[in-house]
Formats: C-alpha cells, sequence, structure tokens
C-alpha cells in the first residue's frame, strides 16, 4: 500500500509526499483540517488541502517571519499576531524577554486545537503568559485598534478562502492605523515563481507600497512551499529593514537559530532580478 | 395542486427530460444547443446552452401557457399567496408597465408617488394616462424620500375621484414600506386598483419579521423582480395578481409588449429560484438579516456613516423598514454617497449597488459570505481615515412639486425644440430627466420646468451622478415644447 498526499502547485504541477498515516481530519466552520505523518516531513498540517507547515521545515518560515523585525527594533513590546493558529510565530516571539505583550487574533478556534493536541513542536507557545487569543476574524479585530502596537505579523493562509480578506487594501490601511508611530508590520506574501502565485504577490506589493511610506520584500527557501521560493513582506512607517537593523542589540539576546543570522538578515533583502522588476512595475 | 407540489419545479425538470431525449433541433435557436457557436459556449459553458430552446411541444409557451409554465407560475403564484402569476422576462420594467396598461387607458389618472420608476412613467407615454403624484415626503437630515403619507393619499383621492388606481413603491430602493395595508384599504372604498411596484420586496414573501407584502396586504397587482433578492437570473421577474384581477386579459396585455421568444434560461431561473425560496427561504433571508444587522451595528461604530434602520419607522411616511436593505448615510464622513461608491470601487475593489447624493446601498444576500462583509466594513472605515473632509453644505434635498401641464404622451410626441438648459425655466419640458441611480425622475415630459429643477441638475451631474433621459447625452441642452411658455 502507498499513501500520497498531492498538493497542486499549479494545474500542471504536484507536490507529493508520503504519507505513513492520517492522524487527524475535520470540517470547522471555517475549513478543512488535515494532519498527517510522514517519513520525510514528520508532522504536517493542511488546511483545505494545502500544505501549511511541516515539522521539517516549519522553522524557516517561523524565524524569518518573527527575527528579521526584532532585529530591526529590538525595542518592540507590544505585538499583534493574526493568524498563527499553529503557534510557531509565538513558540519564537516568547523567546524575547523583552517583549511585554503578545496578542493573536486567530479566526479558527479549531486550528489552535488540533496543533496543540497534534503539533506540539510549534505550538508549545500558547501558554506563555504574555499571549492572548482573540478567537475573531484579524480583519474585524483589527479595525478596533488604533496607534497601539509595535508591530504586526500577518501569518495568514493564501489570498483564497478564510485568507482573503488579509490580502486586501483596507486591511492593510487598517495595519497602518493600528500601529504605532514607528510601528513595523510583516506578512507572508506569497511566491514570485509560479503565474498565479506572482499575480497575488504583486497585488499584495502594490496595496502595501500603497500604504505604507516603507515596504520591502525579503525572501526565504521553504522546501514544500510552491516552488519552494517564498517572499515576506517588511512594511513599515520609520524603521528600513537594512540600514536600521541593530545587529549588536539583537545578538545579545542570544537566541538559537537555525536558519536565520545577521549576515542572512541582509542578503535576504536583496531579490533576484526577476523579482525587483515584477515590484518595480506595481510600486 | 398542493403544497407539497412546491418540491417540484415543473419548467426545470420539463427542460432535463428534453435534454434525455436528443430530439434533433432543424428550428432555433440557431446555435443549435451550442453546437454551431463554440466560443459562446465556452464562455457561459454548454450546459447553459444545450438549454437555450425555443417553446415547442414540451416546453409550453409564454404567450399562451397551457402545460409546464402553466404549472410552473401557478406554483408561484401559490407561493407568493396571489391568484395569479406570470413569468416576465422582459424584466421587471414590463411588469410594472403592464400592471398600468392593464389599469389605465387614454386620459385616465393614475396616482402615485414622485419617487417611481422610470418604467412607470414610460408607461404613461404608451398608453396616454395622466400622473396625479403625491410627494414622497423627504427625511432631509438623510436626503431620502420616504413613502406615501396615508393623509396624502386620501387628499389625492378626495380630489381626483375619477383616478383608477393608486400605485405604491414598497419597499422603496431604500427599505421604506407605506402603510400599504391601509392604503390598499382606502383605494378599494374607492373603487380603485392598488399596484405594487415590489422590485425590492422577493424576500418580504418568504422571511420572518419583515414588512407585509403586497398579496398580503390585498392589493391587486404587484410586479417582483425574483432576480433581485429571488436569486433568479437577471432580467426575469414576476407579475403577480390579486382577487380583482381579470388574468385572462391580463395575459393579453402582457403580451402587447412582451417577446414571444420567451427566454428558458430565465424562465427555468424562475421556476428553480420559486421553489427553493419557498423550501428555504426562511433560512436565507434570516440569515441575510443577521449579516445586514451585523454590518449596520459595525458600521455605526466606526463613527460618521449612518447605517439605519427600523428606529426611522413612524407610523406613516415610513411604516416599516426592511432589515434586509444595507443603507448607509455617508454626510458625517463630508463625502457624497456617490463619492464613496466610486472609492470603494476603484481604491477597494468592491461593487455596490448605489450611491446618491448623501447615501450608499450595499445590496446583501444569501450569496455573502462573513468575510465579505468584513471587507465592506473595513474599507469604509479606510475611506473614512483615508478621505473624511469637513462636512459640507449639501443642497437640501427639497421636494420639488413636478407641474404636470399636459400627459407624457402628448408631450412626448409634441413638437420640440433644442434649448441651452440654462434657459429653460417656464418652459414645458418634452422628454425625462432622471439621475441614476437611483433612477427617480427630475422631470418628466410634460412638465413645467423651474429655476429650482435646473439648479438641482445642475449639482446633481457635478456630484457624479449620472443624469439619463434627455436627447443630449451631456446634457447642456434640453428638447422642450415648441410654444409651451
Amino acid at each position: 500500500m502507498e499513501f500520497w498526499y498531492s498538493e497542486k502547485h499549479t494545474e500542471n504541477v504536484y507536490l507529493s509526499i508520503k504519507v505513513d498515516k492520517q492522524l487527524y481530519s475535520s470540517n470547522s466552520s471555517f475549513q478543512r483540517i488535515d494532519v498527517f505523518e510522514s517519513l520525510e516531513f514528520g508532522r504536517f498540517l493542511a488546511l483545505d488541502g494545502f500544505m501549511m507547515l511541516t515539522e521539517k521545515d516549519e522553522f524557516i518560515y517561523h524565524e524569518m517571519i518573527t527575527h528579521v523585525p526584532m532585529a530591526v527594533n529590538p525595542e518592540i513590546k507590544t505585538i499583534l499576531v493574526i493568524g498563527a493558529g499553529d503557534g510557531g510565530v509565538l513558540r519564537e516571539l516568547i523567546k524575547y524577554p523583552s517583549i511585554e505583550r503578545i496578542d493573536v487574533s486567530e479566526i479558527d478556534e479549531e486550528v489552535v486545537n488540533v496543533c496543540k493536541q497534534y503539533l506540539p513542536k510549534t505550538a508549545c507557545g500558547f501558554n506563555d503568559d504574555r499571549v492572548n487569543i482573540y478567537y475573531q476574524d484579524g480583519m474585524r479585530y483589527i479595525r478596533r485598534h488604533t496607534g497601539v502596537y509595535d508591530l504586526i505579523i500577518v501569518d495568514s493562509t493564501d489570498p483564497f478562502g478564510p485568507g482573503e480578506g488579509l490580502f486586501t487594501k483596507e486591511f492593510y490601511g487598517n495595519c497602518y492605523n493600528a500601529l504605532k508611530e514607528d510601528g513595523i508590520m510583516v506578512n507572508q506574501h506569497e511566491s514570485p515563481f509560479y503565474d498565479e502565485d506572482a499575480a497575488a504577490m504583486k497585488r499584495a506589493h502594490k496595496r502595501i507600497h500603497d500604504s505604507f511610506p516603507i515596504s520591502k520584500l525579503y525572501q526565504a527557501f521553504i522546501p514544500t512551499y510552491p516552488s519552494g521560493h517564498w517572499l515576506f513582506g517588511f512594511a513599515s512607517k520609520k524603521f528600513h529593514p537594512v540600514r536600521d537593523v541593530n545587529e549588536t542589540k539583537w545578538e545579545s539576546f542570544n537566541i538559537k537559530t537555525r536558519y536565520y543570522n545577521s549576515n542572512l538578515h541582509k542578503g535576504a533583502f536583496y531579490l533576484p532580478n526577476y523579482v525587483e522588476e515584477m515590484l518595480k512595475n506595481v510600486e | 395542486m398542493t403544497l407539497t407540489d412546491q418540491n417540484r419545479a415543473p419548467l426545470y425538470e420539463a427542460l432535463e427530460e428534453l435534454k434525455s431525449m436528443h430530439i434533433v433541433p432543424f428550428d432555433v435557436p440557431g446555435h443549435k444547443r451550442g453546437k454551431g457557436n463554440k466560443d459562446l459556449a465556452d464562455f457561459l459553458g454548454a450546459k447553459c446552452l444545450a438549454v437555450d430552446i425555443n417553446s415547442m411541444k414540451y416546453l409550453d409557451n409564454i404567450c399562451h401557457p397551457t402545460g409546464v409554465i402553466k404549472e410552473a407560475e401557478d406554483l408561484a403564484a401559490q407561493a407568493f399567496g396571489a391568484k395569479c402569476a406570470y413569468f416576465m422576462v422582459n424584466g421587471t420594467t414590463s411588469a410594472v408597465q403592464s400592471m398600468v396598461l392593464y389599469v389605465v387607458k387614454r386620459g385616465d389618472k393614475i396616482i402615485l408617488p414622485r419617487n417611481v420608476h422610470r418604467s412607470v412613467i414610460n408607461a404613461f407615454v404608451l398608453c396616454g394616462a395622466v400622473p396625479v403624484y403625491i410627494n414622497p415626503q423627504i427625511n432631509s437630515d438623510l436626503g431620502i424620500s420616504l413613502g406615501m403619507s396615508y393623509n396624502d393619499v386620501v387628499r389625492a383621492i378626495e380630489q381626483n375621484p375619477d383616478a383608477k388606481a393608486v400605485f405604491v413603491n414598497n419597499p422603496t430602493y431604500y427599505g421604506i414600506c407605506s402603510n400599504l395595508k391601509k392604503i390598499t384599504e382606502l383605494a378599494h372604498k374607492h373603487n380603485m386598483l392598488v399596484l405594487v411596484d415590489e422590485a425590492h420586496g422577493t424576500h418580504l414573501y418568504f422571511g420572518e419579521d419583515l414588512p407585509i407584502s403586497a398579496m398580503a396586504a390585498g392589493a391587486d397587482m404587484a410586479s417582483v423582480s425574483m432576480h433581485k433578492s429571488g436569486g433568479s437570473l437577471t432580467q426575469s421577474s414576476l407579475l403577480l395578481g390579486g382577487e380583482n384581477i381579470n388574468t385572462d386579459y391580463l395575459r393579453q396585455v402582457i403580451n402587447l409588449t412582451q417577446t414571444t421568444s420567451g427566454s428558458y434560461l430565465l424562465m427555468s431561473s424562475l421556476d428553480i429560484s420559486r421553489r427553493r425560496l419557498y423550501l428555504h427561504g426562511k433560512d436565507i433571508f434570516g440569515r441575510v438579516v443577521k449579516l445586514a444587522q451585523y454590518a449596520r451595528d459595525e458600521i455605526n461604530e466606526i463613527g460618521d456613516y449612518y447605517a439605519y434602520s427600523r428606529e426611522l419607522v413612524n407610523g406613516d411616511t415610513v411604516f416599516d423598514f426592511d432589515v434586509t436593505k444595507l443603507s448607509i448615510n455617508t454626510s458625517g464622513v463630508g463625502l457624497a454617497g456617490i463619492e464613496v461608491f466610486d472609492l470603494l470601487r476603484d481604491e477597494y475593489d468592491i461593487q455596490i449597488e448605489f450611491g446618491d447624493l448623501e447615501n450608499i446601498l450595499a445590496y446583501i444576500s444569501v450569496g455573502d459570505s462573513d468575510k465579505n462583509i468584513e471587507q465592506l466594513i473595513g474599507s469604509l472605515s479606510e475611506i473614512r481615515r483615508r478621505y473624511k473632509k469637513p462636512r459640507t453644505s449639501a443642497l437640501k434635498h427639497e421636494y420639488i412639486n413636478p407641474v404636470v401641464e399636459m400627459s407624457p404622451q402628448d408631450a412626448f410626441y409634441a413638437k420640440k425644440v433644442s434649448m441651452d438648459i440654462k434657459k429653460t425655466a417656464g418652459e414645458i419640458c418634452g422628454e425625462f430627466v432622471m439621475a441614476y441611480p437611483p433612477g427617480i425622475p427630475i422631470l418628466a415630459p410634460g412638465e413645467r420646468i423651474t429655476e429650482q429643477i435646473i439648479e438641482y441638475i445642475i449639482y446633481a451631474k457635478e456630484k457624479g451622478s449620472l443624469i439619463t433621459g434627455p436627447e443630449d447625452m451631456h446634457i447642456q441642452r434640453l428638447n422642450i415644447l415648441q410654444g409651451g411658455r
């Protein structure tokens, strides 16, 4: 018997992972949730059939979406995380003793419960005292806040399905409004490689670029995401992600990372020509 | 016919059956089930073109229904609590015109509020009837026209005892309802029929705790846009008739203007939608009410916007309010409704139903998700943050009492000359002038032009309202009646 998980990366490209067994499957009010055990990638979580994280490569995503803004402004104290039902972002953030408060707006409580049960290696951050979870739509949560956060991390699913609203212009504007005067927003920014992903990536960049004075992209290599070439957005009211990075301060935190380091921080913002060109076209 | 027959959709079933019969088509339409027009079939879908068929033995005929169309219409009549129902394929416009053509002929009077749809006055051009307008009261804070005051109807009936009918918009675009039941009783007492433009009221027949429907109020005819809240295809509509209606004569009147090639796509969409509404309408509109109420609460919390609801009810000109409507006054944000309408589309990729000078209307239906509603609310909050201006002194809406000098038909066909609009005060207008949306006439053929009217047209135009009707597309000139001054 062979049991394979296949995800369509495009109409003509599949990623398939051999599954040892399925650990969990259900339909929440928002989406289908599945957890599989695989030989190559360990356990992995899929939402509506799309790969969200695997135990083997999730560290790349979670380190890059958290340590980059923290190194630019190590004074960050108050953070809002939108999405993040798997807890990986929280696991990284709670490594900073200087952070005082982490609010989480996650739409689907069931994802959190499933991750706590089946993916304890990522979901270990939920129990920290500084973490407050609000189970509601991020779009609704963000509207009610003005000038309160140092950092907003948008750890969303793809721009189709429940995550769609987190790629809209009004959402980015609402984020701008919820940030303090030196606030930073970091978001999952899709991939530049396949056409459909690239279109979503460009649309998102245009909208963020219209909403924030500084908006840059940085990249990471995430093997299980479509094409493996993944982007993150760094939008900010004041800080430049490369010029203002505070390596000494960040290194003094003495946080052990497997992907992120200070050299890589700068390098991640140097993008391939074809990506730079796409961005220039929408700016 | 029993109520359990509401599980059926005879016209839809006949089309399904026909598909399995593999009849060789040597009749129109020439695309022959899509095979003759691959581009169109690729675009609309082969399934769709397979049922784009002409009337035939198995499918009945819309002009003279005796088979499956008749059955489907009877089921619709039962579902809506009417004596008779007609499938209309030329839009609610043709339903409205059929109502008018049924009750009045050349020279007859009909009592109606000024904020009627243009299709009503167009019908007067066709039949030569004479309108007696009632001032729909205006809420000047919101800049919207309301329902008819009962006492105004009493007065109009007293002054025009020879009128043949009273025409009511219920609910209006904004969700405002008149006291339909009392107006109907009054009209019937004076031997007048009651016609209801219920274009925005399909859901009243199926939801709970909504304003009374035309048929339930005892009205004689109602034009119901199934394609609005009912979910059928655009241009499909229903004309309902009550006890006082001669059903065969009404059929003849409909046939005066309706196509003889009724689209089975449109008709089957009416049949399927009727079944769905009957079986699931309560749940469907329960959810719509919930979504609309959530949106109203959230929008009112943003500040400066006013999403109004039942608090407007005053027992007369706002006898009831349709809570499925999400109407929002934007003047607190310092923006015209039409400006917010444009910003939503151009900046936030959101298309709403309309914007007028001070309001917008977002159409909420069962097709909306929580996410869509959040997008709308989030965008409105962003528009306020980014574009808010000091409240401007808006041109106050005053009811411009139309001075009807002759019937719309006589004026429409009279000898006319073109004149610079700014010089037309005192002349008799020979054409329509409409601000669209919401499509309510500022001038109709046969009415005297005033300074106030000219000022309003120029203002509405400046604010970005689309002015339609006149021959001159730029609305710099108007056709006036020769020697009308």
